[in-house]
Order: structure tokens, then C-alpha cells, then sequence
């Protein structure tokens, strides 16, 4: 099951460029929010921040408290711990090229130690099946490199790997944005039925995505978040002038 | 006009592949011309036989060769890949990696026979004796630095993307270079280590004052023992025409053994390989 994320006072910096400033919000449990705003205007970071990726670059820095559930993941785990429980899917596809489909799958697992033959098979099939991806790879699981498949597959495969390591979050960025419209509907297709079972995070460039699958969005600009409502307040009448100005399209 | 720059370019282009196979050809069929004919059994089988008796093989020169070669690589490998992975994934930036790689480079550079001098006073003269295992010292820190060099450029290639995707799923990232990264590269620094083995299978210079060379069977690594260079360049330089015919088939017979270890590797490392992989 999924659960709710409280950020408070979050801020980031790449160097000296303070790319998120005071960042306040609550992010529902089982549900989809989406993030949007121009390039640049901080919400990747954001979602890196979710899991402490962000502070894998060596000039990056965090400051201000994330709570996922009842954890507390810059004071009371480590940052790989908190990965486990929170998953990520990148912008572009990113299976391991050496890998079968079926290692994709079960790498999470089985680089933390994990053998049971027996499971770890349980689980890729779940996982591809909540992926939507069974179907269209059962046949050739150990036989293909997760390389060989078409983009939008590669990005279900590592759908499919998040889902595999059983996390609570699924941090979603841009992962339509180097799709084809039928792979996208597709993975938008299939958050909108691993909503129930995760809270997912996703950013997104495309407005009408955001507005197909999310029940929440917040308005990123600048590094700060300037609005944060119900997806239909948003996109119908947002109560920020820079809100309003970006999603009719005046900028971004 | 731009047809005839097409036709101009590729004429170019396969002019140079032709003067890049141009030499292997025929240095090889030489190599067969002059040597294929003293090529027979007791060739592989036979040590040689002292000057004015006719026959005899180098045997004891192929046995030693592959012993000289295999302590070297268990110097080399190990040491070049963990020094490539250091330079790539630890040590990125710090003043010890930039000292590292300057230091491979530069020993890059060192001429072989000084490589054979070094290992002679360091090791050879504290045992007051040649052997092969300061041979296969001589030839497995020469083969360091192309290793580790090979390794680190093979590692830096792997895509960013492919390091986030092992830190996002939780996994150390000790175990992520390990198993992602360096399993990723695997195909580039193999080859790495096959231009090295295949560079020091050929070294003669830093044999001399290390293994010496030997005309009877030995397979200690503490005794003196014979390969295959060292074998051809005393043949070669002998007054024996017998001996000369000896030292080319004893060049192809290296030159086929050194392509045939090569491909074997290649072989045995890519059965694994899936479809789609690259």
C-alpha cells in the first residue's frame, strides 16, 4: 500500500544555484500527483529529493524534512534504504543493456541479496503483469536483453523493476516525454491502475497528461511552488495569475 | 560534384582499410612461407637439439611461453581492472587518481627492456637466480597500464542513466559498480586485457634478464624457462641455417597461438551474450 508524503521547508542547491526554495506540501496516499512547470523550474529536483537521489551529485545539497509515511528519510534511514521503499522511473528508458528481461525485472532484489528462485519468479511475473508488460514478453523472458525492446516496453520494464523491490512511492519523471502517443497512453493507462496500489509522483510537460491522470498538481516556477490544488481547480480556475498564465499557454 | 566527393571519400577510405590489412597480410603469409615447411610434430613436442644435430621443436618454448603468460595475466588483470575501476568510480577527481593514471601513462612509455632491467635488480639479483616467475613479473606489470587504462575509458562509457537506475532501485553503490557497471563495460575491457596479453606475448627484451630462457623442459616458476620470442631471437641470430628456418616457424607458430588465445577468449566471453544486448 502506498502512503502520504509530507514535505516541510524543503529547500536545494546545485552548487550555488538554489534550485528549490521552501518547498511545503502534502502529497496524498494512493494517488496520482502530478507536477508541472517550464524546464528548469525545479520539479525534477523535486522528485529527487523523494528518495535522496539528489544528493548523489556531489555538488548538490538538501536542506528541510521529508516524511514518507511515518520515515523520516534525511534523519532516520539511509539513502538506500529509502530507496527501496521509494521507486523511480527516469526520462528515458534505462533497462541494464546486459541484462535479460527477466534480470530487469528481478535486479532490484537479487543485488540486495535475494535468491529465492522460486519468489523472485512470482515476482517478475507479477510485476510484468502490473506493468502490462507479461503479455508482450512472457515467451522470451531469459532469452532477450531488456535492451531489444521497443522504447515504450523499456520504459514498462522499468515500471516493472520499480514495482519488482514492493515500494511504497513510485516517482515518476517525464516518463512518457521520449514516447510515441500509443506508448504513452499506454503507461498512462497503467498509472492510472497502480494508483491504488501506490502513491505516484509524476512530472510531466504534457498539461493533458497531468490532467488525465492525476487527481492532485502542483504549479512549479522558479524553484518555488507557487500552487497546489485539486488537478480540476488547476486547469479550470486556478487561483494564481501565474498559474493561469502558464497552463493557457502565455509561457513555459 | 557532390557524387564524385562520395566516390572520392570512399575510394579513401578503402584505400586505408586495404593499407591497415596490407601489413598482417603479409607479414603472415611470409611468416607461412618461411616457417610452414619446418612445421611438424616434433615441433610441438620435442626440445631443441643442440647445434649441428639436426631437428628437434620448441616444445619447452610453447609450455613456457603459456607459463610466463598466465603468471603475467595474474598480475596484470586483476591489478589493471582494479586500478581502471578506482580511476573510474572512486577516485574520480581526487589528486591520488590523477597521480594513478599519470603514473599507467608514464609506464606505459617505459621501454621493455628497462621493464626487464628493473625486475632484474629488484627481483632476480636479491634470488641470485633467473626465473619465470620474475618473467611473468616483467611481462604482467607491462601489462598494467593498458588494463587499467582500458577499463577506466570502457566504465566512463557506460550511460549515467544506467548508474541511476542501480542507485534508484537501492542498491550500494559498491554493488552497483560491480554488478551493473563494470558487468555493463565487460565486452570493452576484455578486449582491453586480450591487447595486453596479446602486446606482451611478443615482449622478447623483458625476458632476457628475467627468464632467461632454457633449452630443456622446465615448468618451475623458479627455475629458468624458455618462450617462445626469446626461443626466436636466439635461433635468429644463430649462424645455423637450421636454427633460422626453426626461428620463423617458431614466429608463426607464436603469431597463431597469440590469435587463437584471443579468439578463444572472445569465444568463451560471448556465449553469454543475450539477443538485443550491446
Amino acid at each position: 500500500m502506498g502512503v502520504g508524503i509530507e514535505v516541510i521547508n524543503l529547500n536545494a542547491w546545485y552548487g550555488t544555484n538554489h534550485t528549490l526554495q521552501d518547498i511545503n506540501l502534502h502529497i496524498p496516499a494512493n494517488h496520482a500527483t502530478a507536477l508541472i512547470g517550464p524546464s528548469g523550474c525545479g520539479k525534477s529536483t523535486f522528485v529527487r529529493c523523494l528518495n535522496r537521489m539528489h544528493e548523489t551529485n556531489p555538488i548538490a545539497r538538501v536542506t528541510g524534512t521529508v516524511r514518507i509515511g511515518d520515515l523520516d528519510i534525511y534523519n532516520d534511514a539511509k539513502p538506500v534504504e529509502i530507496r527501496r521503499r521509494v521507486g523511480m522511473v527516469f526520462q528515458r528508458p534505462n533497462p541494464f543493456p546486459t541484462m535479460s528481461i527477466y534480470d530487469n525485472v528481478a535486479s532490484g532484489l537479487k543485488l540486495n541479496g535475494y535468491t529465492n528462485k522460486r519468489v523472485l519468479d512470482e515476482i517478475v511475473e507479477r510485476s510484468l503483469i502490473n506493468s502490462a508488460l507479461w503479455d508482450e514478453v512472457k515467451d522470451d523472458l531469459k532469452k532477450k536483453s531488456g535492451a531489444s525492446l521497443s522504447g515504450g516496453q523499456q520504459q514498462r520494464l522499468c515500471i516493472a523493476r520499480a514495482l519488482a523491490v514492493d515500494p511504497e512511492v513510485l516517482l515518476m519523471d517525464e516518463p512518457a516525454s521520449a514516447l510515441d502517443p500509443i506508448s504513452t497512453a499506454k503507461i498512462e493507462d497503467l498509472i492510472f491502475q497502480l494508483k491504488s496500489q501506490y502513491t505516484i509522483v509524476i512530472v510531466t510537460h504534457n498539461m493533458q497528461q497531468a490532467a488525465r491522470v492525476a487527481e492532485k498538481t502542483g504549479f512549479f516556477l522558479n524553484g518555488r511552488m507557487v500552487e497546489f490544488d485539486s488537478t480540476h481547480k488547476i486547469f479550470t480556475n486556478p487561483s494564481d495569475k501565474r498559474t493561469e498564465d502558464y497552463i493557457t499557454g502565455r509561457f513555459g | 560534384m557532390r557524387a564524385l566527393t562520395d566516390g572520392a571519400v570512399t575510394a579513401m577510405a578503402i584505400l586505408a582499410t586495404v593499407l591497415v590489412v596490407a601489413p598482417l597480410v603479409a607479414i603472415f603469409g611470409y611468416l607461412v612461407f618461411k616457417g610452414a615447411s619446418s612445421l611438424n610434430l616434433a615441433f610441438f613436442t620435442h626440445v631443441p637439439k643442440p647445434p649441428g644435430e639436426t631437428g628437434g621443436g620448441m616444445a619447452n618454448a610453447i609450455l613456457g611461453s603459456g607459463i610466463l603468460l598466465a603468471v603475467a595475466s595474474s598480475i596484470g588483470v586483476p591489478i589493471g581492472i582494479g586500478g581502471g575501476i578506482y580511476l573510474a568510480e572512486f577516485g574520480r577527481g581526487t589528486k591520488l587518481a590523477n597521480a594513478v593514471r599519470f603514473t599507467a601513462d608514464v609506464l606505459n612509455g617505459v621501454p621493455s627492456i628497462v621493464m626487464g632491467l628493473a625486475i632484474y635488480s629488484l627481483v632476480v639479483v636479491p634470488q641470485k637466480h633467473f626465473s619465470a616467475l620474475s618473467g611473468g613479473m616483467a611481462l604482467g606489470i607491462m601489462m598494467i597500464p593498458t588494463v587499467c587504462r582500458t577499463t577506466e575509458e570502457m566504465l566512463l562509457m557506460v550511460p549515467h542513466a544506467v548508474r541511476e537506475a542501480a542507485l534508484g532501485l537501492g542498491v550500494p553503490n559498491w554493488r552497483s559498480v560491480l554488478s551493473i557497471t563494470v558487468k555493463t563495460a565487460s565486452p570493452g575491457i576484455i578486449t582491453g586485457c586480450m591487447l595486453a596479453f596479446a602486446r606482451v606475448a611478443g615482449e622478447t627484451a623483458p625476458l632476457i634478464f628475467t627468464a632467461l630462457g632454457n633449452q630443456f623442459w622446465s615448468s618451475s616458476l623458479n627455475q629458468p624457462i624458455a618462450a617462445l620470442p626469446l626461443q626466436i631471437y636466439v635461433y635468429a641470430i644463430s649462424p645455423y641455417d637450421d636454427w633460422h628456418r626453426l626461428a620463423w616457424a617458431g614466429a608463426l607458430v607464436l603469431i597463431v597461438l597469440i590469435v587463437l588465445a584471443v579468439s578463444l577468449v572472445r569465444y568463451v566471453t560471448s556465449r553469454g551474450v543475450l539477443k538485443g544486448a550491446s
